[in-house]
């Protein structure tokens, strides 16, 4: 700590123990369904205690325009990007969040590489040992990947970014050939520029390529995969946290930052298991490069029957029990309080409605159940695949909303399928199914979807809200 | 990876007393350790509020930020501090208001609010 200000030092590190043990009592609540919003809150009053603390210490010598110039900008933007966010938005403000939290740590890394440059320069003694420079460059490279990556993130999920390459940029050797560069830079400033006028050079040089490399990991990864990169991201800038927390010799930064890694990487986790793909197959394989991937253009289907609004609602006429399977198409269309409203007609007439949640339906882990939420569906009627699958068989029927892969039967099926074995929802044991979609393409993986020439399958060409309102109309009138 | 530890042990032999490097990996070892067991089994439906909650505890590193505030660091160092403070603040002001607008989506049935407005939007 550099400066020693108002108080005693004992305080603080007292003060920063609570914030510690409350935080790991917040993110304990914070994974679970009734004590979430506890857990934030418990959480918010960690950070404001740890925020006071470090006050007291910097207090009296401190620049004050920087401080709080940094705090009023910094609270004005957050709470306006918080408040104004659209359910539908949520996907690119974590990503943005993410980045912004990576980008902290590499100017902290960097102010203080600055700092020790500066007392080279008055003629004292670096106190930049190895033990600090190391941990500058693990905050920098861990930063500055989480930084750019995570704006690429948000670009692919507003629809900004939609190539998988920039010039040469995204290409498996460049990355390759980034990340040793990134290791050289690290290992020279970490080990060998230390108490030398050269050492900013190193992390700069550093910053630069990580940020490059941060570009070109992202920049493949295609929509479909992105809950697992966010999941990853969010690891990350805990990560870069727990790197600043060494940097500073403080275990605030440690605990905290590690809580968030673990967290990050549990949720990776359950992202991949939900694919059935390794996490290293997500992030340097390109779903068609398997093979496998047969197009799956309109062309390919021969038996497709399809259906209008009058058609749908005279089968949900007498069907005692529905089952919803909602897809990132439901979030593009905005469809969610449409689909509520459908279930509540459907409900007025007897009728039990439920969903079925595949985990990586959408862009982010959780989406769907955030989107049905804010239309208020109770989250009673929301049921995770394995809690589900059993019971199709039982029902009348399954409406797919704009999910494709999650409900392909090949998965289940055909062991030469690329997507084998990746658990999908059994929709087509459903007594019929709707799937509501703008067209025959293909989803994600680029592979045909058998669902759509099943007997028992009727195809509602079109926009997930507009075809929804016309079948709510129509179900009124019954 | 020995060898990397006794260089990092190395350079602080001259601080007095605990080796900050030791105790901080200590530290990092048992709350990694915690951060698995409290969070081993996550309900789907609680995914995006414990992402972006995470999120905004990994501001923390606006207390790093706010040293570098400190009047003893050079001008440069500054204006990093200031990008820092500003750019955690949003992460940590924007993440847990976030996190707190979905969660209190999850409330659970509400008793039947009047028909608001339908733009599906902020609110």
């Amino acid at each position: 700590m550099l400066f020693l200000g108002l108080v005693d030092s004992t305080l603080i590190e007292s003060l920063y123990m609570l914030s510690a043990l409350i935080f790991i009592l917040g993110i304990k609540r914070l994974s679970g369904v009734r004590t979430a919003r506890g857990g934030n809150a418990l959480a918010s009053l960690g950070m404001a205690i740890a925020i006071i603390a470090t006050m007291l210490v910097v207090g009296v010598k401190v620049n004050w325009l920087v401080l709080a110039g940094g705090i009023v900008a910094g609270t004005v933007i957050g709470a306006l990007l918080a408040i104004r966010v659209h359910m539908t938005g949520m996907p690119e403000l974590v990503a943005f969040f993410n980045g912004m939290g990576g980008a902290a740590s590499v100017c902290v890394a960097l102010a203080e590489v600055a700092l020790d440059l500066t007392k080279q320069r008055d003629g004292a003694l670096s106190s930049l040992g190895s033990d600090k420079a190391v941990a500058i460059a693990a905050s920098v490279l861990i930063g500055a990947v989480t930084l750019s990556g995570s704006l690429v993130a948000f670009g692919k999920l507003s629809g900004k970014i939609k190539s998988s390459r920039i010039g040469p940029i995204g290409s498996q050797g460049l990355n390759a050939v980034m990340a040793v560069a990134c290791i050289a830079l690290a290992v020279w400033g970490g080990f060998f520029a230390t108490g030398s006028g050269s050492i900013d050079l190193a992390h700069w040089g550093l910053a630069i390529v990580a940020l490059l490399l941060g570009i070109g990991l992202v920049v493949p990864i295609g929509g479909a995969d992105m809950p697992v990169v966010i999941s990853l991201l969010n690891s990350y800038s805990g990560l870069a946290a727990c790197a600043t927390g060494f940097v500073l010799h403080n275990n605030l930064l440690i605990v905290a930052g590690s809580l968030v890694g673990a967290s990050g990487l549990i949720l990776t986790q359950i992202m991949c298991k939900a694919m059935d793909r390794s996490l290293t197959h997500v992030l340097f394989a390109k779903f068609g490069d398997d093979g496998g991937g047969s197009g799956g253009g309109a062309d390919e289907y021969t038996s497709v029957k399809s259906a209008g609004p009058e058609e749908a609602a005279m089968i949900l006429d007498t069907a005692t029990s529905v089952i919803i399977v909602p897809g990132y198409g439901m979030a593009v269309a905005q469809a969610q309080h449409k689909v509520k409203e459908l279930a509540t007609v459907l409900e007025a007439r007897g009728c039990t409605v439920r969903y079925a949640i595949h985990p990586v339906a959408g862009r982010m882990p959780g989406h769907m159940n955030v989107l049905l939420a804010e239309a208020d569906v109770p989250y009673e009627q929301l049921f995770e695949l394995e809690k589900i699958n059993g019971d199709f068989q039982t029902t009348d029927v399954a409406i797919v909303l704009g999910a494709n892969d999650v409900v392909n039967p090949a998965a289940a099926e055909d062991p030469a399928s690329p997507i084998a074995g990746m658990p999908v929802l059994h929709v087509w044991e459903a007594q019929t199914v709707f799937v509501i979609k703008r067209s025959l393409s293909p989803g994600y993986a680029g592979i045909k979807n058998g669902l759509f020439e099943r007997e028992n399958t009727m195809m509602c060409f079109g926009d997930a809200k507009g075809f929804l309102e016309e079948l709510i109309a129509e179900v009124k009138e019954l | 990876m020995s060898a990397l530890l006794v260089a990092l042990t190395a350079n602080t032999a001259e601080s007095s007393g605990l080796n900050p490097v030791i105790v901080g990996i200590w530290v990092l070892l048992l709350a990694i350790f915690v951060g698995f067991e409290l969070i081993t089994k996550v309900p789907p439906t609680i995914h995006t509020p414990l992402m972006s909650g995470a999120n905004a505890i990994s501001g923390i590193t606006l207390v790093g930020a706010l040293y570098c505030a400190g009047t003893g660091y050079p001008a440069l160092g500054q204006v990093f501090g200031f990008l820092a403070i500003t750019m955690a603040t949003i992460n940590v002001v924007g993440g847990f208001l976030v996190t707190d607008r979905m969660l209190r989506m999850f409330g659970g049935p509400k008793k039947k609010a009047p028909k608001g407005g339908k733009d599906g939007g902020a609110r």
